[in-house]
């Protein structure tokens, strides 16, 4: 087994080795964010100025739809599985992932499922212009042909991150070197670990919704449908049933990323880690009971509405424990400043922004002026954008040198990160007031008095786009060539990863390491 | 964990084509599957049947060799007893996926019993929309009908599938559906005892058994559905009660004919081949779980969908 | 890092002058949530202010803690690493301040919800249907009912082909009254697909779900006119379906619902009249225009996938019978709603007239308001 990797491109189609893998996730990842954010940026194009100049209503909504569809099954999720495959067996001693073959599987079911889901633009009817929600009757009774094609996309990414999850849970559970136990994983590997816990209990709610739309679209049945006895709003409590675990799975690798970078350039060990690792499984526990907050104006009972909107306010609580620890793990350190901790020291501010609105519209009388408006729209962007996409950028700064061997030059990367913060700031902040001002989501023209902070965001948005143009050439860059890469890469940092040289071998730890 | 392990390779397999033809198969499958019922409900015809057939063709012979290779490579002494415990895991999530599965669709069915259809029946929304309309279970008059001032077809508990008192449960095909499945657990159990001590005789037989009443099952339910549609009227249309009692025992269903060819591909491998002995019998261990789930499902069938219903 | 900072420096520099014109546009700049006129929208806006404030101090705290060790605890300042990591008391402590402070907030939290709930003993009933893409008004027990559509104005404003007014998008047709110092419950439903009745001054966003009724209340206790727009995706002209609601003196309403019980009667009678082809096909341009164009198009040729043409429409062309059903009863299961509780008989023929003739479907065909009330009283 002590050879490298297949020549010629059947490496990657045949490939069975979880770096091969990992790269494929990570490469596939910044393709769709890449063509997610094309979409976000017709949004703001047309958003730009009240009145309709560049696209008319109904495309506006196919932009928006496949932009939330992309950003989230196509960008976030395939990249922080990309991560795992990369580092979980590096960081737990293991000389793969558990299912090598089925992991190949979960990966090229991806490129298949979306190449379905982005055909569907060019299906007469249009694609799915019904939100990244679908909300029934407008996704079934009253939608495009397409919609039979959107489903089985679903149907077929959720079997990849099915068995992805399973995969990730295998490997940690049954292949951690002699010596590593639980308590001594990083916290990385941990937040996966519950990550793919939740994927596997949430992806096939998923499933089921979006058969009950298949048959009550094709074949009859009124799950959704009044006049039958069924009920739109029982779509709703299934949607998000998985929906709201969907974002924590969306944010707890990230923690675990933050939670490894930190330490590192703090020179400090990481504080609290048994209690990040309770704050998470606290989280993901948490999830599964607050789903209805995204529905409180669809006319639950009063006190549904206060179990939910308790239950929500709860979350804030392991959050905060987590945002503390990172504060108390940098203070007393020894900081240093590299583009990787540049990334997470703006992910801990700026998701704490994020999560702070997130509490804001948990207070359900509240939420009824929230609600569909462009305030929420500033909420899941900062949790979103610095939150999940930070995190992945600065993962990539901070384990590229190891995936590649070559150091990335430290200029452009921080040149990238002002850019990117900046960009940001200014796409995502004045949508607060928008909202607040009482702009609704979801519409392709709107009155004068939000003029100013569309524009200001529509700005915004293209330099947050240029700024990853600049993101992907310092990553190809990096890989050509460069200063090589020590084994260590940074000076502060810790686990098993490191020990092995940049680049890794194509096969790490075919003998377990002993960990003490 | 496990102190003082004996170090053995974990078996990482060489590069292998089945992934990326088992993707291509599955997106012939569900593409094609996706065209047809498009050309269905348009009335057109189209290529949709073809290409779903042979993306399911591309999709069951790659893992046909899928299984075959793992068989292979086991009978090879491959496999570790660690990666063994892989499979284990693996096998093990994997259920607890349809578990949550099954659970979207019995939260469904308990959602609209116990919240819409008494939001329907009272207040303003019966009487400014539907006309009035009282809602009961099983549905058999859906507002709709109650709208129109029509009345169902057939009523009575002999309209539904639902408990007909514990007097006649003998007669009741659902009881004597739950009391096969039962036993076939309890068979399945037999078979794996008998494994376990390496009567590879009383395993066939009782192995063979199970599949038989995996199979009497699926034909009383085919049955059952034959009833419904022609004598009832209780169809996939009628509404939030033939949805949910279609869609829970039909996904139910399916399950239960995946898992009889599951037991099916373990008997034939046992009897012409030879598989299977106490220590080695993953793919019979693994077949037997997910039958012993799609029995309990069927329990949870049999008490909300039946009994209750 | 000096050169760092110098070159973000630079950027925010560029970023800001990029903004000068949109700092030169700025009519306005609303920062906040509206207050609102009711009691009830100025309890949320109250616990807003409260919960923005708190969390503002928190971050104020955490963030000030973080940016004192950036600043004091950096290697290049010679900053040595402590080891420090692990306190359980830091633990309890910060798991207990954050669990008090939520508690704080859900007492008014709870409160003002409990009062949005309180539908009970209103004092007038209006029952509020959604549909693709306007909103049904029907005052219950009065015998009063219209639907309420975006503006002919805001409508020729869309593509610029004439400029923008403030009330842009925001203006309707007929708008919805009520009267002040009365409690007044909305029933809220829908008749396609989900939408959100929503008006930010008086703090009510209700779903309107089809098929359900649901219930919210407001007491508005001076005149005032206040907008609102539909806050649920509701399918393409989601951003087109305003709200515009008034206040009034009770005596006015009264004397508004008059008007429109009275104008219901003239339209009965003007069901009677003959028209010429050139008045049917010139109101029935009108009526398309601002009611069927939205999904067939100005051009009739509709959006193929979604909404059929009606230019060379076999329905359009063909059996009269079958093309009145279409557009008086719709297509159940369709976008295509039943017209014949939106447009009157004259506007029904009128458009019939117009259909049966326009996009080059020369039937010559005419029709009757007459035909259109036979037609109704036939089925
Ligand atoms: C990564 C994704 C992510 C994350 C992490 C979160 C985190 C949270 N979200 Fe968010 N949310 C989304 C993604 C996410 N959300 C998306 C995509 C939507 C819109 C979906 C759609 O409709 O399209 C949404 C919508 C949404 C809604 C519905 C709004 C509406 O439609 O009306 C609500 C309502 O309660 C909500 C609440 C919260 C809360 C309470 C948290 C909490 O987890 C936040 C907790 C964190 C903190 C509070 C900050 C740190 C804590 C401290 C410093 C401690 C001290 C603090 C206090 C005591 C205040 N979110
Ligand atoms: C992880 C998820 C994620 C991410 C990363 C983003 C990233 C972005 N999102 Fe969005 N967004 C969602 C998830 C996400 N979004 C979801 C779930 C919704 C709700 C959908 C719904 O309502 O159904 C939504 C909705 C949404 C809206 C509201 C639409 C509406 O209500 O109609 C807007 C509007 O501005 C928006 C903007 C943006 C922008 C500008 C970015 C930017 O950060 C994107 C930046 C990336 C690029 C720009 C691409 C890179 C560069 C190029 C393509 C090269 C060319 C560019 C230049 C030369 C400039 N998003
Ligand atoms: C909200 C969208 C919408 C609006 C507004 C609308 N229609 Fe339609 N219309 C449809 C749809 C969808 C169909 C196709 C119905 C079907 O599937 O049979 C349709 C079909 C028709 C047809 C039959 C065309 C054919 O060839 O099948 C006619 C005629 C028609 N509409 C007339 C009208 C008139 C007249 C108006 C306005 C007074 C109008 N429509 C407004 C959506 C709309
Ligand atoms: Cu109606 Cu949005
Ligand atoms: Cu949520």
């Amino acid at each position: 087994m002590a050879h490298g990797p297949a020549k010629g491109f059947t490496r990657w189609l045949y490939t069975t080795n979880h770096k091969d893998i990992g790269s494929m996730y990570l490469w596939f990842s910044f393709a769709m964010f890449f063509l997610g954010g094309f979409f976000a940026l017709v949004i703001r194009a047309e958003l730009f100025q009240p009145g309709l100049q560049i696209v008319e209503p109904n495309f506006f909504n196919q932009m928006t739809t496949m932009h939330g569809l992309v950003m989230v099954f196509g960008a976030v999720m395939p990249a922080f599985v990309g991560l795992a495959n990369w580092m979980v067996p590096m960081m737990i001693g293991a000389p793969d992932m558990a299912l090598p073959r089925m992991n190949n599987w979960s990966f090229w079911i991806l490129p298949f499922a979306f190449a379905m889901l982005a055909s569907t633009l060019f299906m007469e009817g249009g694609a799915p212009n019904f939100g990244w929600t679908f909300y029934a009757p407008l996704s079934t009774t009253y939608a495009p042909a397409s919609v039979t094609f959107f489903i089985f996309a679903v149907h077929i990414m959720g079997a990849s991150s099915i068995m992805g999850a399973i995969n990730i849970i295998a490997t940690i559970l049954n292949m951690r070197a002699p010596g590593m136990t639980l308590m001594k994983m990083p916290l990385f590997v941990w937040t996966w670990l519950i990550t793919a816990y939740l994927l596997i209990a949430v992806m096939p709610v998923l499933a089921g919704v979006v058969t009950m739309m298949l048959m009550d679209i094709h074949f009859g049945t009124s799950f959704f449908d009044a006049a039958g006895g069924g009920d739109p709003v029982l779509f709703q409590h299934v949607f998000w049933f998985f929906g709201h675990p969907e974002v924590y799975i969306m944010i707890l690798p990230a923690f675990g990323v933050v939670s490894a970078i930190i330490p590192t350039f703090a020179r400090k060990p990481l504080f609290g880690y048994s209690s990040m690792v309770y704050a998470t499984a606290s989280i993901a526990f948490l999830s599964f009971i607050v789903w209805a907050h995204h529905m409180f104006t669809v006319g639950m009972p009063l006190f549904g509405e206060l179990v939910f909107m308790y239950a929500t306010m709860l979350i804030a609580i392991p959050t905060g424990v987590k945002v503390f620890n990172w504060v108390t793990t940098m203070f007393k350190g020894s900081m240093t400043f590299e583009t990787p901790m540049l990334f997470s020291i703006a992910f801990v501010i700026l998701f704490t922004i994020g999560g702070f609105s997130g509490l804001m519209l948990a207070i359900a009388p509240a939420d009824f002026q929230y609600h569909d408006t462009y305030f929420v729209v500033a909420h899941f962007h900062y949790v979103l954008v610095p939150g999940a996409i930070f995190s992945i950028t600065a993962a990539v700064y901070y384990w590229l040198p190891k995936w590649s061997g070559n150091m990335y030059d430290e200029t452009m990367g921080k040149a990238h990160f002002w850019l990117a913060f900046i960009g940001l700031n200014v796409t995502f902040f004045p949508m607060h007031f928008s909202g607040l001002a009482g702009m609704p989501r979801r519409i392709p023209d709107y009155n004068p008095l939000w003029a100013d902070w569309n524009m200001i965001s529509s700005v915004g948005a293209f330099l947050f786009g240029a700024a990853q143009l600049l993101f992907l050439f310092i990553v190809i860059r990096t890989i050509i060539g460069g200063k090589k890469a020590t084994a260590e890469v940074w000076e502060g940092s810790h686990g098993l990863e490191w020990t092995v040289p940049s680049p890794a071998p194509y096969h790490t730890f075919s003998t377990p390491p002993e960990v003490k | 964990m496990e102190q003082k392990q004996e170090f053995e390779t974990y078996y990482v397999p060489e590069q292998s084509k089945l992934p990326i033809f088992a993707s291509l198969g599955l997106f012939l499958t569900v593409f094609g599957l996706g065209n047809w019922l498009n050309e269905m409900s348009a009335e057109k015809e189209g290529s949709g049947v073809t290409v779903f057939l042979l993306g399911f063709v591309v999709l069951a012979a790659v893992l046909f060799t899928w299984f075959s290779k793992a068989i292979d490579e086991n009978i090879k002494g491959l496999n570790s007893v660690q990666l063994k415990r892989s499979y284990v895991w693996g096998m093990g999530w994997f259920i607890f996926s349809e578990v949550m599965f099954f659970a979207a669709f019995f939260g469904a069915l308990w959602y609209l019993r116990n919240i819409s259809l008494p939001h329907l029946g009272e207040g303003p929304t019966s009487e400014l929309l539907w006309n009035d309309f009282k809602a009961d279970w099983p549905l058999m008059t859906t507002p709709d009908m109650a709208l129109n001032g029509e009345a169902a077809a057939i009523t009575g508990p002999e309209a539904t599938m639902g408990n007909p008192g514990f007097s006649k449960w003998l007669t009741w095909l659902p009881f004597i559906n739950t009391a096969i499945l039962i036993s076939s657990s309890v068979t399945v159990h037999w078979a794996h005892t008998a494994l376990k001590k390496d009567n590879k005789k009383a395993f066939n037989f009782w192995l063979g058994f199970t599949v038989l009443l995996g199979f009497i099952f699926l034909c009383v339910q085919v049955y059952e559905y034959k009833h419904a549609y022609t004598d009832l009227g209780l169809t996939l249309n009628a509404g939030v009660y033939g949805t949910t009692f279609f869609m829970l025992t039909g996904f139910h269903g399916l399950h239960v004919t995946m898992g009889t060819f599951m037991l099916f591909v373990q008997w034939l491998r046992s009897v012409t081949k030879g598989h299977f002995s106490h220590s080695d019998c993953f793919g019979f261990e693994a077949s037997s779980w997910y039958w012993h789930f799609v029995d309990v499902v069927w329990v949870g069938l049999f008490i909300f969908v039946y009994i209750l219903g | 890092m000096l050169s760092i900072s110098r070159r973000s420096l630079g950027l925010l520099f560029a970023v800001a002058v990029a903004f000068l014109p949109a700092l030169v546009y700025a009519g306005e700049w609303q920062l906040n949530m509206t207050e609102g006129v009711t009691s009830v929208s100025q309890s949320v806006f109250r616990l807003h202010m409260v919960i923005l404030i708190i969390c503002v101090v928190i971050g104020i705290v955490v963030f000030g803690v973080m940016f004192y060790s950036m600043y004091a605890h950096r290697k290049s300042r010679g900053a040595k690493a402590a080891n420090f990591h692990e306190s359980t008391t830091l633990e309890i402590i910060w798991t207990v301040i954050p669990f008090v402070i939520l508690i704080a907030m859900a007492f008014p939290a709870t409160s003002t919800l409990k009062k949005i709930y309180d539908t009970d003993n209103a004092d007038l009933d209006i029952l509020i249907t959604g549909y693709q893409w306007k909103w049904k008004y029907e005052y219950l027990g009065e015998d009063v009912s219209f639907f309420s559509n975006l503006s002919e104005k805001s409508r020729q404003q869309i593509y610029s082909k004439a400029p923008k007014s403030a009330d842009y998008l925001l203006d309707v047709d007929e708008p919805v009254l009520i009267p002040v110092g009365k409690k007044v419950r909305f029933l809220v439903t829908a008749a396609d697909v989900i939408h959100s009745w929503w008006v930010p001054d008086i703090a009510v966003k209700r779903d309107a779900i089809p098929g359900y009724v649901n219930e919210s209340w407001t007491l508005v206790e001076e005149p005032g006119t206040f907008v609102g727009q539909c806050a649920e995706l509701c399918g393409k002209d989601h951003g087109f379906m305003p709200i515009v609601l008034k206040a009034v003196p009770q005596a006015e309403f009264d004397a508004w619902l008059a008007e429109k019980r009275a104008a219901a009667t003239a339209i009965a009678e003007a069901a009677k009249q003959q028209l010429s082809f050139e008045e049917l096909y010139a109101k029935g341009e009108e009526v398309y225009i601002s009611r069927c164009a939205a999904c067939h198009q100005d051009n009739g040729q509709g959006i193929p996938g979604v909404f059929p043409a009606i230019a060379g429409s076999a329905v359009a062309t063909g059996d009269l019978a079958s093309h009145l059903s279409v557009i008086l009863n719709g297509v159940n299961g369709t976008a295509m709603q039943a017209f014949a509780e939106q447009l009157n008989p004259v506007e029904s023929a009128a458009v019939t007239t117009f259909q049966r003739n326009a996009f080059g479907n020369n039937t010559g065909d005419i029709i009757q308001p007459i035909d259109i009330v036979n037609f109704q009283q036939d089925q």
